[in-house]
């Protein structure tokens, strides 16, 4: 294949390759091209001294100038730390309840608080807020709240959390199971049922509601209290409006009362820094629920 | 192997540097004046003035690059309407094809800034270092003192020139005697420099050095101009069969032969391309006309009439060749398809006009929450989240009263807000978020979707506008 013609005098030197007749001129490389490539020789041999280059078993070289992208990320993430301070400790300075009225600290807690919101509570409470019912992780955009809606109780809320043993300072409520401690039979839960539908203004069972009402006084009353309002002090819902938390209807109500519901949220004192858990209860009490 | 033998062709053509001479002449005026018009436009717009109220800026031509906004005169463009910007281009577009297509390439000859600045950089040069033949002695001159001090000179002077012209670039996008003080002071923020700089590096290269070669290889124009020119448009073309052939001696035996063309290369030696028209139409002319000013230059002196090189268009030849008279200048640029073109252009523009003057100065958009659809309140009602954008054109501030129409049972809170009103600040967006309220058993309540209207009205003068959103109810 490969051979070298003899050329005759003017004429271009050919690479000796020959592919059914078709041969190569060995001409030389234009100098821009030579040079240009040269020159990235001499750039990736500078280059891979001065950065991370050469993979090696562990890790790859450092480099000599030091540069590390996880480093980078580290120092923009201070800067961008230390430009929002000045605001993060006006914000830990203020009152809970000047915040919304503050354009600079609503703005940095409508921002900073959907952030802390979508990390560590959308995993309960849903990206977008609304709870799921059916798991009893409440939703935070109603006017509804077992442990009252005013910024400050959102606050403390988020601090110690809710049946949060490893927090002495977390609130509890703890609704007896009628059923599974056999304090009510379940004729008189199911009595009890009725009334609490008729409460909230469902169809209900004349007859048991009516006989439902003395159970409810005695056994229930002492929380929800006698009209049913509940009461946020004691983190008792109201049964008498339309929003429930595991469900309104006769069956979940049967289950509720027989088993009893302890739902827990974690506290978050001690794991977000103070202005973070003030921007998070902020940016909950505008979502549309706030008191 | 001899790798000293070299290919006998060489595919490599060095430039042949070009040295226009002086003229003078009807054409040449012209092109003075419009250089004066186009850059004076350049280098004065930023410096005009204009009062748009304390909250706004003062220059009438304003690229707001950092706050978004395009202000031109009293129109002031946001964004989201940079249709307008599209528009013009369009328009640009379109009065391009008609005047490429009644005039031939009088955008490249005469207001094409590579042109001009061309035109400018060789002014600037043949004041320091003479006219052509001056200019060609001292190219072929070894380098004395002399050169250097002539180079250097018209160096320098391009350098200032592109300088001036970088540096009014960034006028258009910042408030312009701020920054000129700034840039003395060096607190212009470096990007201004980069700009600058960069502005002035293309600007000598282009103008000082690169300059025919800019039109021939690098500019896409000449070839699509090709598409747009046919055989009525006018363009700068020699009468051959007057000229031809052509003879310098005149006095010898047989002249009485020759045609009107003394071979003087007075056409050539002015053409800031390099070409000779005589060799009849080419991708290098740019129909800069400078030929045609030398030739009647030439023509006068010899006696001869006028026009030996003009304006003029293919289907004249004919005729002209068999003496008949040429159709006028203004058949031949009214036609249908310049028409076409006016009628086009003058559509586009109009729209724009109507556009401009129908857009109000409230613009609104309405986004519905979708997660979740619909919240559940404690007496039953359901309610709906939107997110509201208003955007307030005005250099105040502005109270809009925001409302719900559609089902009278519907009912509007605006967040964190007793009264339904929202304060706009002047210039800007605020992006609000409001409830729609449907009680316990109402129709929107009960109903998967309800049609409804979101109105926004100022307050102070009663501008109002709406924008069409859904409900979405308890489907049961």
């Amino acid at each position: 294949m490969s051979q070298t013609d003899k050329n005759k005098p003017g004429e271009v030197e050919t690479t000796g390759h020959s592919w059914d007749g078709i041969e190569e001129y060995n001409n030389p490389l234009p100098r821009w091209w030579l040079y240009s490539f040269y020159a990235c020789i001499l750039y990736a041999i500078v280059y891979t001294i001065a950065y991370p280059a050469w993979p090696l078993l562990k890790e790859a070289t450092p480099g000599v100038l030091g540069f590390s992208t996880r480093a980078n990320v580290a120092a923009e993430i201070e800067k961008f730390d230390s430009m929002n301070a000045p605001v993060e400790s006006k914000l830990v300075a203020a009152d809970l309840t000047a915040i919304a009225a503050d354009p600079e600290l609503s703005n940095y807690t409508n921002n900073a608080g959907s952030a802390v919101f979508q990390t560590w509570c959308a995993q309960c409470h849903g990206s977008g807020a609304s709870g799921f019912a059916s798991l009893g992780y409440p939703n935070l955009l109603d006017d509804d709240w077992l442990w009252g809606g005013t910024i400050e109780d959102i606050h403390l809320t988020i601090s110690h959390g809710i049946r949060n043993e490893e927090d002495a300072d977390a609130r509890y409520s703890e609704m007896p199971a009628f059923g599974r401690d056999e304090i009510l039979s379940d004729e008189e839960i199911g009595q009890t049922v009725q009334y609490v539908m008729k409460l909230s203004g469902q169809d209900h069972d004349m007859a048991a509601a009516t006989a439902g009402e003395t159970l409810f006084l005695d056994n229930c009353s002492s929380c929800h209290m006698e009209d049913g309002t509940g009461d946020i002090y004691q983190g008792a819902p109201n049964l008498t409006d339309a929003v429930w938390l595991y469900g309104g209807d006769a069956e979940t109500l049967t289950e509720t009362i027989a088993q009893s519901r302890y739902g827990v949220m974690p506290s978050w004192k001690g794991r977000l820094s103070e202005a973070d858990i003030r921007a998070v209860a902020a940016y909950v009490h505008q979502l549309g629920g706030g008191e | 192997m001899s790798s000293t033998e070299q290919p006998t062709e060489q595919l490599y053509a060095a430039r042949e540097p070009i040295f226009p001479k002086r003229v003078s002449g009807k054409f040449r005026s012209l092109k003075w004046g419009l250089m004066i018009f186009t850059l004076g436009i350049y280098y004065l717009t930023p410096w005009i003035r204009w009062d748009r109220g304390p909250a706004m800026p003062d220059q009438a031509v304003l690229v707001d690059l950092a706050n978004r906004r395009f202000f031109m005169f009293w129109i002031e463009i946001w964004p989201h309407e940079f249709y307008f910007v599209a528009g013009l281009l369009i328009m640009a577009g379109l009065g391009l094809f008609l005047f490429t297509s009644a005039l031939g390439r009088v955008w490249c000859g005469y207001a094409c800034p590579q042109t001009v600045w061309t035109d400018l950089f060789i002014l600037v040069e043949r004041w320091i270092e003479g006219d052509r033949n001056k200019r060609i002695r001292l190219w072929k001159q070894d380098w004395s003192v002399k050169k250097v001090r002539l180079r250097l000179t018209k160096y320098i002077v391009w350098a200032l020139i592109a300088l001036a012209t970088g540096g009014a670039w960034v006028f258009y996008f910042t408030d312009a005697p701020t920054l000129l003080v700034d840039l003395f002071t060096l607190n212009a923020h470096p990007i201004s420099y980069t700009t600058i700089f960069v502005m002035a590096a293309v600007t000598m290269l282009f103008g000082g050095f690169a300059r025919e070669q800019i039109c021939i290889y690098m500019c896409p124009w000449p070839r699509i101009q090709a598409a747009m020119m046919d055989e009525d448009t006018l363009t700068v073309a020699y009468r051959d069969w007057r000229g031809e052939p052509r003879g310098k001696h005149r006095k010898k035996e047989g002249a009485d032969q020759l045609g009107d063309c003394i071979d003087c290369n007075a056409c050539v030696n002015v053409c800031p391309m390099g070409i000779d028209i005589r060799d009849g139409q080419q991708l290098a002319c740019i129909t800069c006309a400078l030929c045609i000013d030398a030739c009647d230059d030439i023509m006068a002196k010899v006696g001869k009439p006028r026009g030996l090189i003009d304006y003029m268009a293919l289907t004249d030849e004919p005729r002209e060749r068999a003496g008949e008279t040429p159709k006028s200048i203004w058949k031949h640029i009214f036609r249908l398809r310049t028409i076409m073109y006016t009628t086009l252009w003058s559509l586009v523009g109009i729209g724009l006009v109507v556009a401009l003057f129908m857009r109000s100065d409230i613009d609104l958009t309405v986004r519905p929450e979708r997660n979740p659809v619909y919240v559940v309140l404690s007496d039953g009602s359901i309610r709906n989240t939107y997110e509201i954008r208003l955007r307030n054109k005005h250099g105040d501030d502005r109270p809009f009263r925001i409302s719900v129409v559609g089902d009278p049972t519907l009912r509007l809170e605006v967040e964190g807000s007793p009264y339904p009103t929202v304060t706009v600040p002047a210039d800007s967006m605020k992006i609000q978020r409001v409830y729609v309220i449907a009680p316990r058993g109402s129709d929107p309540a009960q109903l998967e979707r309800t049609q409804m209207r979101i109105w926004v009205e100022d307050n102070s003068n009663g501008d109002r506008a709406f924008e069409d959103t859904v409900f979405n109810g308890k489907a049961q």
